[in-house]
């Protein structure tokens, strides 16, 4: 019986195959595509930042059918969900926790990019990729955002847009057709709404699609930073590869699984988790006429948010936010080192990486506490060490003493 | 390297808590202490909500169907003791009161309470409800050292009785004097002692609290079972690469 | 190099799969069950009370509930001994098609009391709300016309019993929904009676 049942199945593979590459999709990016061995911890937030995707799609249909997107109806609806909606809590608790996760993962994805060089050539369009999908979660997080219409969503895009607004000569104009009313109103919120639902999801689905294309092109870096297509035998398959399915596939889970156990833990006993991925000035429906006393983006915005407020200048700040963003695109083109990983690097390298992240914490913080005179010294000189790290690579990456490349991938 | 990874993470929940403790601004906060699964005491606040703040505020997002579903008690006890504005028990908690007379009386449209304890926090309301005192000089009659020129009426005075600050002077960081509140006096006597005042506001933010979030019960709850089972999957995944992976040298 | 323990492997895989598989479930339960009708909908479509102390012998009434037109008709003694003259010329005359009706309504004047009939007037056919004529012989509807409902969309006739007549395009009698009497004077639809 089960011999019929296996014999029809392959038929069917084989009708397929005449019409489509299905196998040959399988073996070519799955059983034939071979990663290198020693991939670590760091490599799980790849696979993850898919997972997260994935769940945000599909708890974001299911709120779509519920969510009524006009300024008179957006907050009832969505304590609508939370109360009215069978088990609508938890799929919007999903959808929150959600959005703070993919910042999490991501971080900690393009972490480890920098660790092991793996935005170097052959690796430059992976990485231009990445950053894309970087920028457009940016803005999709925060289009979505402004969806539950408190008065964090309102002032927040409020305050955003009008940094547009900061723009010589075309500004105001500018900020006008974005906002499609003289301020933050029911025509923003509608327009938000069809672009977090629809446009930027479509066009993340779509830089996801070719960001792990170009990975597939190139094949995947690894801690030791070198090229395991160096070194092939007979077959042409790489010494220190190891066919993705089944043993990438396998590992991933447990990664997904560790990931779904802090998710949880998040989604039951802290959804808010203490105003930081729930704010809770944005329980209090928006009113234009009556300003929060702080306004803070959502945590994941705050490095941004920090740079731009060290900057007395209100067009400069926006120009230094943007140029924080594309100095990243820059890195393949900035790091100058022979070697890729931070394992073969020298002090010079480790010293930079070190201060980055300090700042970039630093920044963090100073993005959601009051501009005081205190804080904004420290915001400037955590911008400039932010800049330096990357400006200054071209000198200290070709300066470090680097160790020796190995042949083969080692056993760390 | 690993040392830095170390240090980052033991001080990253560091920033966490001292962001969320500088939340509240600058006045103290007395500890409400509530026990959401008190379902006697959210029945109790029910009770209260109805018949002190229901006039004014209202409950819009919250059906009194799903009260009696969370508390156990039928329509009919849910229509007896809770709804006195006629309204089915399938409806929300509506208010009697026309919004454009409450902004003549109160100066402002008067807020719905249905995510107060989410926006305030329970500490916030639980001081709140306990710090009108007598203030000649406003509208109503009283003033609130949490919520300063509130618009609300003490409208729980016949309760609590009436007091006045206690003032004190203080010198802040640059060096300005001024006056600010250090207690109350309980000037005139209300029909409940004032630890009995305080047991009854706990019970009126305890509904408040459930209030807000109907459901965190259930979630508190389904939460263990969650986490059990990925746990579990969690062994099997782990032995399961394990296997695969003794293929690898 | 280790022998590969196939049956261990094949163990292990067969485990997880199926704990996977009861975790699929129990994840994409709460977004099947979230599609459900919501509380505001259930609230919505309620039982409603039905005040029928003012309803005169001949007389019918339209009520809503869960968005469509229930007619409470108040029978009198002459409409009641017509009835049974029908049967010949109905499709279904003993309501054996029992998802028309509930139970305790599948009788001749099929309905609880005989002097109250209660039933959706939402035609079986294609969904029109029919008109009551319980005129005898109008023009348009023949010298045999002994009262009923007429749907204007296609014509299908119906007696004072939501009977459908034989030949029409209307496959069914009217529908009956779960209804009860609370007392001689309130009737509430929406939810079955005790009696069988």
């Amino acid at each position: 019986m089960f011999d019929k049942i296996s014999r029809s199945l392959g038929d069917l593979r084989e009708w397929a195959d005449e019409r489509f590459p299905v196998t040959a999709f399988w073996q070519d990016h799955l059983v034939k595509y071979y990663a290198p061995k020693n991939l670590n911890f760091w490599y799980f937030f790849g696979s993850l930042a898919f997972l997260v995707l994935v769940i945000q799609l599909l708890t974001g249909i299911f709120l779509t059918m519920n969510y009524k997107p006009t300024a008179d109806t957006a907050f009832a609806s969505v304590e609508y969900i939370m109360r009215d909606v069978n088990w609508g809590w938890l799929i919007r608790y999903m959808h929150s926790t959600g959005a703070s996760f993919f910042f999490i993962v991501i971080y900690l994805h393009m972490f480890r990019a920098l660790l092991y060089g793996s935005y170097r050539k052959p690796r430059e369009l992976l990485w231009v990729f990445g950053m894309l999908i970087f920028v457009v979660l940016m803005a999709e997080a925060f289009m979505g955002y402004l969806l539950p219409w408190g008065q964090m969503s309102f002032w927040g895009a409020q305050v955003i847009i009008s940094l547009f607004g900061a723009i010589p000569y075309i500004g105001d104009e500018l900020a006008l057709w974005i906002r499609g009313d003289f301020v933050v109103a029911d025509a923003t919120l509608n327009r938000f709404f069809a672009f977090h639902v629809i446009a930027f999801p479509l066009l993340l689905i779509g830089l996801v699609l070719f960001h792990m294309i170009a990975l597939h092109s190139v094949g995947s870096n690894n801690p030791d930073g070198i090229e395991i297509k160096k070194q092939k035998d007979e077959n042409g398959v790489p010494l220190d590869g190891i066919p993705f399915h089944p043993y990438y596939t396998v590992k991933d889970m447990i990664g997904v699984v560790v990931f779904l156990i802090i998710f949880s833990a998040v989604i039951f006993y802290a959804p808010e988790m203490g105003g930081w991925f729930l704010e809770r000035d944005n329980f209090v429906p928006a009113d234009p006429l009556k300003t929060p006393e702080h306004i803070a983006p959502l945590w994941y915005f705050t490095p941004f948010y920090a740079i731009l407020r060290a900057v007395p200048d209100k067009f400069l700040g926006v120009v230094a936010m943007g140029a924080s963003m594309v100095v990243l695109f820059l890195l393949p083109w900035l790091d100058r080192s022979p070697v890729r990983s931070i394992r073969y690097r020298g002090t010079w390298f480790k010293l930079a990486l070190s201060v980055f992240v300090v700042s970039f914490v630093g920044l963090a913080y100073l993005g959601t506490v009051a501009a005081t005179p205190l804080a904004t010294l420290f915001s400037r000189i955590f911008s400039v060490l932010y800049f330096a790290f990357f400006l200054l690579m071209p000198i200290y990456s070709k300066w470090d003493k680097t160790k020796p490349l190995p042949e083969r991938v080692t056993g760390k | 390297m690993k040392l830095l990874f170390i240090i980052l993470f033991l001080v990253f929940p560091g920033f966490f808590v001292a962001s969320v403790s500088a939340g509240g601004g600058d006045v103290m906060l007395d500890s409400a202490d509530i026990q959401l699964d008190d379902r006697e005491a959210i029945k109790r606040g029910a009770k209260l909500f109805v018949d002190y703040c229901l006039n004014c505020h209202s409950a819009s997002l919250m059906r009194y169907s799903r009260i009696a579903q969370d508390l156990d008690m039928s329509s009919d006890e849910v229509r007896n003791q809770f709804i006195t504005t006629g309204a089915k028990v399938g409806e929300s908690m509506k208010v009697a009161i026309d919004e454009e007379d409450a902004k003549r009386w109160f100066g402002t449209a008067v807020p719905d309470l249905s995510v107060i304890a989410r926006a305030r926090g329970v500490d916030w309301l639980y001081t709140y409800l306990r710090s009108f005192y007598r203030d000649e000089s406003r509208p109503w009659g009283v003033n609130n050292s949490v919520f300063k020129d509130v618009g609300m009426p003490h409208v729980l005075w016949e309760l609590q009785g009436l007091q006045v600050p206690i003032m004190e002077s203080h010198t802040d960081e640059q060096g300005n004097t001024s006056e600010r509140i250090r207690g109350f006096k309980l000037i005139e006597k209300g029909t409940l002692s004032a630890s009995e005042y305080d047991t009854t506001m706990r019970d009126l933010v305890t509904f408040l609290a459930y209030l807000g979030e109907p459901s965190k019960l259930q979630r508190l709850a389904l939460g263990k079972w969650v986490l059990l089972f990925l746990a579990g999957f969690l062994v099997l995944v782990i032995l399961l690469k394990k296997e695969y992976w003794r293929d690898i040298h | 190099m280790d022998e590969i323990d196939h049956g261990r492997r094949r163990m292990l895989l067969a485990a997880t799969a199926a704990m996977g598989g009861v975790g699929a479930v129990y994840v994409a339960t709460p977004f099947v069950l979230s599609m459900d009708p919501s509380e505001k909908a259930k609230a919505a479509g309620a039982p409603i009370d039905v005040d029928i102390s003012k309803l005169e012998p001949g007389q019918v009434m339209t009520v809503e509930w869960r968005g469509k037109p229930v007619w409470v008709l108040r029978r009198n003694e002459q409409m009641l001994k017509t009835l049974p003259e029908l049967d010949k010329f109905l499709r279904d005359p003993n309501s054996d098609e029992l998802t028309q009706q509930p139970v305790y309504t599948k009788n001749p004047q099929r309905s609880i009391n005989p002097e109250y009939m209660v039933m959706i007037g939402i035609c079986t056919h294609l969904g029109c709300s029919p008109t009551y004529r319980p005129e005898f012989a109008p023009p348009d509807l023949g010298p045999e016309w002994k009262g009923g409902f007429f749907c204007p969309c296609h014509g299908s006739t119906y007696d004072l019993a939501g009977r459908v007549y034989a030949g029409m395009p209307a496959p069914s009698n009217l529908v009956i929904p779960p209804h009860h009497y609370v007392s001689a004077t309130r009737l509430l639809v929406g939810v079955d009676s005790e009696v069988i």
